[in-house]
């Protein structure tokens, strides 16, 4: 991403489109791979949306967020999904409202999210990408790019990882 | 180059007194650059070594200081002087940039006292210069120096608030915040000498692990007029960056240990005369190189993949 974010200003990507909030709803199919390794811990994983010129929108992030440990443990490694991080992570406080989620094993992963609720706005037509981020500790790394356009009325699109994550769609329909 | 005599012996004085300027590289490398959550532990190792970043000459002794995100004064904890490296802790706790910097200031020169001339004695500074100097004493030749090395550590996102320059020295403005560094975007930087933009000065970039390579991959950069420079990095990683003038070793053969790759050659004759004390005299009435004040300014940069 060439464009540089300083904050986190809510609803900059659906500001603009009176009347479009709470009919979309966003149907996101994640799946997170089986691995055969010797020591597994269920992944990190963030969900964002960027669009050209908007702040960026965290959907979900799973994460270890009730802390077993005294240090806090679950944000401490939040960065290691560095892209994110920098992106849009760094500027949040944690736990952060309606997008926080604990880690999820492998299979696939179904969320329904409405426009103008929790993490997503509703949403003005146009080019986005929404881009899931997996870190897994004593493991790999990925980030799955999906792009899309939503003119919208509806769109379906997908993108697939190689390592630490599997198939990835997103389909909205209003 | 124009030494006489009298210099040569007085650069392996300053040698001692200011390693980061001639003999050796000085480095800090902490834990983490970039860390998340509230409550965090950042370790980091300073050492003087050739090779990047490898404890196995000298550690940095200095303690230093730490500036908070807030301004106030961070506490080095568990600080440990061992034979190769020192190491310490930074214990977290707001959300924002820290400073951790060794700063160096010391007054170095020469006097001529009964026809034979003497350094001023390690440790001079310019409070205690006026007591260094004997009464009697002729063609003083003085110069400051001022070196800076500094790391900088984000808990959270990254603020700009330590940032906040003296006017001493070589200093950095970020441009590029340097705990936002990724390896597909260049890292700006604006260097300030004294307070005003450092036009012209040499900024040396290497990245870490040498010994496990053959070439040493140096960058070596000039600032513009505007002191502002723009580094492209290679792998993602810790760079060492080394800004003064002229570049690394100034003094030229003899100061340091041998260079593993071609010297800036253009660099070094061509290092600004500093200063108005360019004294006419060495013995025998012959001119003798000016005493320059050396300035110089080191980071550790981590660069990260994208």
């Amino acid at each position: 991403m060439q464009y540089r974010i300083t904050g986190l200003t809510l609803a900059a990507i659906g500001a603009g489109l009176p009347g479009a909030a709470g009919a979309q709803t966003l149907d996101l199919s994640v799946t997170i791979p089986q691995l055969r390794v010797a020591e597994y811990h269920k992944p990190y994983v963030a969900i964002w949306l960027e669009k050209e010129g908007a702040a960026p929108r965290t959907l979900q992030v799973w994460y270890d967020f009730d802390g077993r440990s005294a240090e806090g443990a679950g944000t401490k490694w939040l960065r290691d999904m560095r892209q994110w991080w920098r992106v849009v992570g760094r500027g949040m406080t944690f736990p952060a409202d309606g997008v926080t989620g604990a880690t999820k094993g492998a299979g696939t992963h179904k969320i329904a999210l409405a426009g103008g609720k929790g993490g997503l706005p509703a949403l003005a037509p146009g080019n986005y990408k929404l881009l899931v981020e997996a870190a897994r500790e004593v493991g790999g790394r990925e980030v799955v790019t999906v792009p899309f356009t939503w003119n919208g009325k509806a769109v379906t699109a997908s993108a697939k990882g190689a390592s630490e994550l599997g198939a990835v769609t997103v389909s909205i329909k209003r | 180059m124009n030494f006489r005599k009298p210099l040569l012996a007085a650069a392996a004085v300053i040698a001692i007194a200011a390693p980061a300027a001639i003999a050796h590289r000085q480095w800090m490398l902490p834990s983490s650059t970039t860390v998340s959550g509230t409550d965090n532990w950042v370790t980091v190792d300073a050492a003087v070594s050739n090779d990047l970043f490898f404890f196995d000459h000298q550690p940095m002794r200095a303690v230093p200081v730490v500036t908070q995100p807030d301004g106030t004064e961070g506490k080095v904890e568990n600080h440990n002087v061992g034979k190769f490296r020192a190491t310490f802790d930074l214990h977290l706790t707001q959300q924002g940039t820290y400073k951790v910097a060794v700063v160096n200031e010391g007054v170095f020169g020469s006097y001529v006292l009964n026809g034979e001339r003497k350094m001023l004695p390690r440790g001079t500074n310019t409070a205690n210069l006026a007591a260094a100097i004997p009464a009697g004493a002729t063609d003083v030749q003085t110069a400051e120096n001022v070196s800076r090395n500094e790391i900088f550590i984000t808990q959270g996102a990254p603020t700009n608030t330590v940032f906040k320059t003296s006017g001493k020295g070589i200093e950095l403005v970020p441009v590029t915040h340097p705990n936002d560094l990724v390896t597909n975007e260049p890292g700006n930087f604006q260097f300030l000498k004294n307070g005003k933009p450092g036009a012209g000065l040499t900024v040396t970039v290497i990245p870490g692990g040498i010994r496990y390579r053959d070439a040493l991959h140096e960058q070596i950069l000039k600032t513009d007029a505007e002191g502002k420079v723009s580094i492209k990095w290679g792998q993602p990683g810790m760079y060492w960056v080394m800004v003064n003038e002229g570049g690394e070793r100034p003094e030229g053969p003899g100061a340091g240990g041998p260079r593993p790759q071609g010297a800036p050659g253009g660099g070094q004759g061509a290092a600004p005369a500093g200063g108005p004390q360019a004294g006419p005299g060495g013995p025998g009435g012959r001119p003798m190189g000016p005493v320059r004040a050396r300035v110089s300014y080191v980071t550790t940069l981590e660069v990260l993949a994208p």
